[in-house]
């Protein structure tokens, strides 16, 4: 395609991007290096007949001004960065000499709130994403062995937990088990505890989030394998059968290889996809015990004193994190496509 | 000999269908039955939805029947959607949902053609960057968003959280399409232009009549993509404005502590009615755009 008909194709999706993701991204940049104003103070001595006192006031007139000229606020380099709401290297440094071991040093940081929001974010990230490739395999050879009829319905219930808003699923469950709803009651009987309650405790709460996490992606995971499984090199698997070789043998050395990349594939969009995990803390009312990066975000940007400077820190945090996690999807990116040599 | 071995498989086939068919169920009925629990739940009393004496109330419905004369009410709907006025954002959802789905995909269409028509060294950057943009969440940019949205006085309405939901879709579009124009021949284009066509009339007459089936399972994706936002919609539109997810979050504070649990329960299964009934149309559809990217690798 010709320079000039690829530019008048591309241009109203550029813009789109350009005007509202790359800009923004460069914004946010600048925010973070910027924190507000402080108001400016005047101080004027007043004269009275019983002497003279120093008083010192906001100068309101002045604070006006200044934020009119310079709206960013003040340029504080990475000071943002370092304070005590993200990576608060002073406190980690004192906590490191304090501490005696691993343990207890984790125990210190983890009280502070980015590190406690990265502990569940990667917690979350790195619980769900095996769980939930596990399982969704599992499924899908289930599904593969059975008859065709019931197929059909089986993929039309299973689509249900991905596709239904996640705030509105992690609400639905989450009136479930409470203390009165239906799985909240069992679990009360099953421990014989009246007063059991999943939101009590920070463990029971990961659980829980993690639970509605697998939940919420088992059909992605199903449903990319099960699509797989329709593509199985069906002579090698007879041969394997006439071979002798079980079930669990034909899927280690035959399904579970053919469907690698597939998995690999899977993988790769979950770390991501987990890593963002946000509405279910919102929907489970489960802030109080987890809290993620896009939630920091969200609570900072929130309420009445909109805090731009801090939230857009995280938000640089964040998308540092995402990198990371997408440097195999880039490279891979790279080697596939097709350069006009 | 031979006859122990196959009764042996016989027996280790029927274990299996055991496993495989309780395997199935109890996924089915995980996926499935909150739903049902909650749908049937929303036309009772919350003495009933949350039942501290009994929970088979919450199937049976006793405390509706009393109250009401029937074990069903529409009493929680009827909250929703009249008393705390839920018609409005699900007026609010339809519309940002219908403009976000026409323009990212008239946009989309255009930009992923051209990136699969084309091999130079700028089409790759601008595809990692689509990726990169893609794999960010949303959330991040909304600090970049409010001040020059409130500078301005753009914040709070639906235009401007159209046009942001339509550019954080562009790049799942753009790589949804993408993937999608180039398993179709570039021989047809080719051909076309070769008889003294322009690319813009062979992209017209050659590649529109056959890009439908791709195009609606991107624009389902684009659907749920801006019907299910929380984040972004939640920060971006004023109260009168929400859609349907930020309103139900809102719901959430002030109908708890208003004891009106029910009218939260009515507009949750609200919202996720039309979901439920756009994959029974489509389920083949959204099948096949989750297995679209794996497949192509």
């Amino acid at each position: 395609m010709k320079h000039k008909t690829f530019f008048w194709f591309i241009l109203p999706t550029f813009l789109a991007m350009f005007f509202f993701i790359t800009l923004p991204i460069i914004s946010v940049v600048i925010q973070s290096l910027h924190t507000p104003h402080e108001n400016i103070l005047i101080t004027v001595e007043n004269c009275d007949p019983f002497g003279c006192k120093k008083v010192t006031s906001i100068d309101h007139e002045a604070t006006r001004d200044l934020k009119n000229e310079k709206p960013l606020g003040r340029f504080v380099g990475l000071d943002i960065y370092l304070d005590r709401g993200h990576l608060a290297f002073e406190q980690v440094k004192d906590h490191w000499n304090k501490s005696r071991d691993l343990v207890s040093f984790f125990s210190l940081i983890s009280d502070l709130p980015f590190y406690k929001a990265i502990f569940f974010t990667l917690t979350f990230t790195f619980t769900v994403t095996p769980i939930m490739l596990v399982l969704g395999l599992l499924i899908a050879l289930g599904v593969n062995s059975i008859n065709k009829q019931l197929k059909g319905l089986i993929i039309f219930f299973s689509l249900l937990p991905m596709i239904v808003t996640p705030l509105i699923g992690s609400i639905i469950l989450f009136w479930m088990i409470d203390s009165r709803g239906i799985v909240g009651n069992f679990l009360q009987l099953m421990f014989e505890d009246p007063n059991f309650s999943l939101k009590a405790s920070t463990f029971l709460t990961w659980i829980t989030l993690i639970v509605y996490g697998v939940w919420h992606a088992i059909p992605f995971s199903f449903i990319v394998f099960y699509a797989g499984l329709q593509t199985l090199p069906k002579d090698q698997i007879e041969s394997a059968q006439i071979d002798g070789a079980n079930t669990f043998q034909q899927t280690i050395h035959i399904i579970i290889p053919h469907i690698m990349p597939l998995i690999t594939f899977v993988t790769l969009m979950q770390l991501m996809d987990n890593f963002r995990v946000f509405e279910p803390i919102i929907g489970f009312n489960a802030e109080a015990h987890a809290t993620s990066l896009s939630w920091i975000i969200f609570n900072d940007l929130g309420g009445e004193t909109r805090q731009l400077s801090a939230a857009a820190t995280s938000s640089i945090l964040t998308i540092f994190g995402i990198i990371i996690l997408l440097i195999p999807v880039l490279i891979k990116t790279w080697k596939e496509f097709d350069f006009k040599k | 000999m031979s006859f122990s071995t196959t009764k042996n498989n016989k027996h280790n086939n029927n274990l299996r269908n055991i496993i495989i068919y309780f395997l199935i169920f109890s996924w089915v009925f995980l996926a499935a039955f909150p739903f049902i629990w909650t749908f049937w739940g929303s036309f009772k009393v919350e003495l009933d939805f949350f039942s501290i004496a009994n929970w088979t109330n919450a199937i049976t419905g006793k405390n509706t029947e009393q109250t009401y004369g029937s074990p069903f009410t529409f009493v929680g709907y009827h909250g929703a959607w009249v008393q705390e006025e839920f018609w409005k954002a699900f007026i609010n959802t339809s519309l940002v949902c219908f403009f976000v789905v026409l323009t990212s995909l008239t946009i989309g269409t255009l930009g992923a053609y051209a990136l699969s028509r084309s091999n130079y060294k700028y089409t790759f950057w601008l595809l990692i960057m689509a990726l990169i943009f893609r794999s960010m969440p949303p959330i991040t940019l909304v600090a970049g968003y409010l001040p020059p949205f409130f500078e301005w006085n753009l914040w709070g309405i639906l235009p401007t959280t159209i046009i942001v939901l339509v550019s954080i879709n562009q790049p799942f579009t753009l790589w949804m399409l993408h993937s999608f124009f180039q398993n179709i021949p570039k021989e047809l284009d080719e051909s076309a232009k070769v008889d003294g066509c322009s690319q813009y009339q062979a992209f017209g007459h050659v590649i529109v009549p056959v890009m439908w089936p791709g195009i609606i399972t991107t624009g389902l994706f684009s659907f749920l993509l801006a019907y299910n936002d929380f984040a972004v919609t939640s920060m971006l539109l004023s109260d009168e404005n929400r859609t349907m997810v930020p309103q139900i979050a809102a719901f959430l504070g002030t109908t708890y502590t208003e004891g009106n649990v029910m009218f939260a329960v009515a507009a949750v299964v609200s919202a996720t009615v039309p979901l439920f009934i756009l994959i029974m149309f489509f389920q083949t559809k959204i099948v096949s755009g989750l297995t679209q990217g794996a497949v192509k690798g």
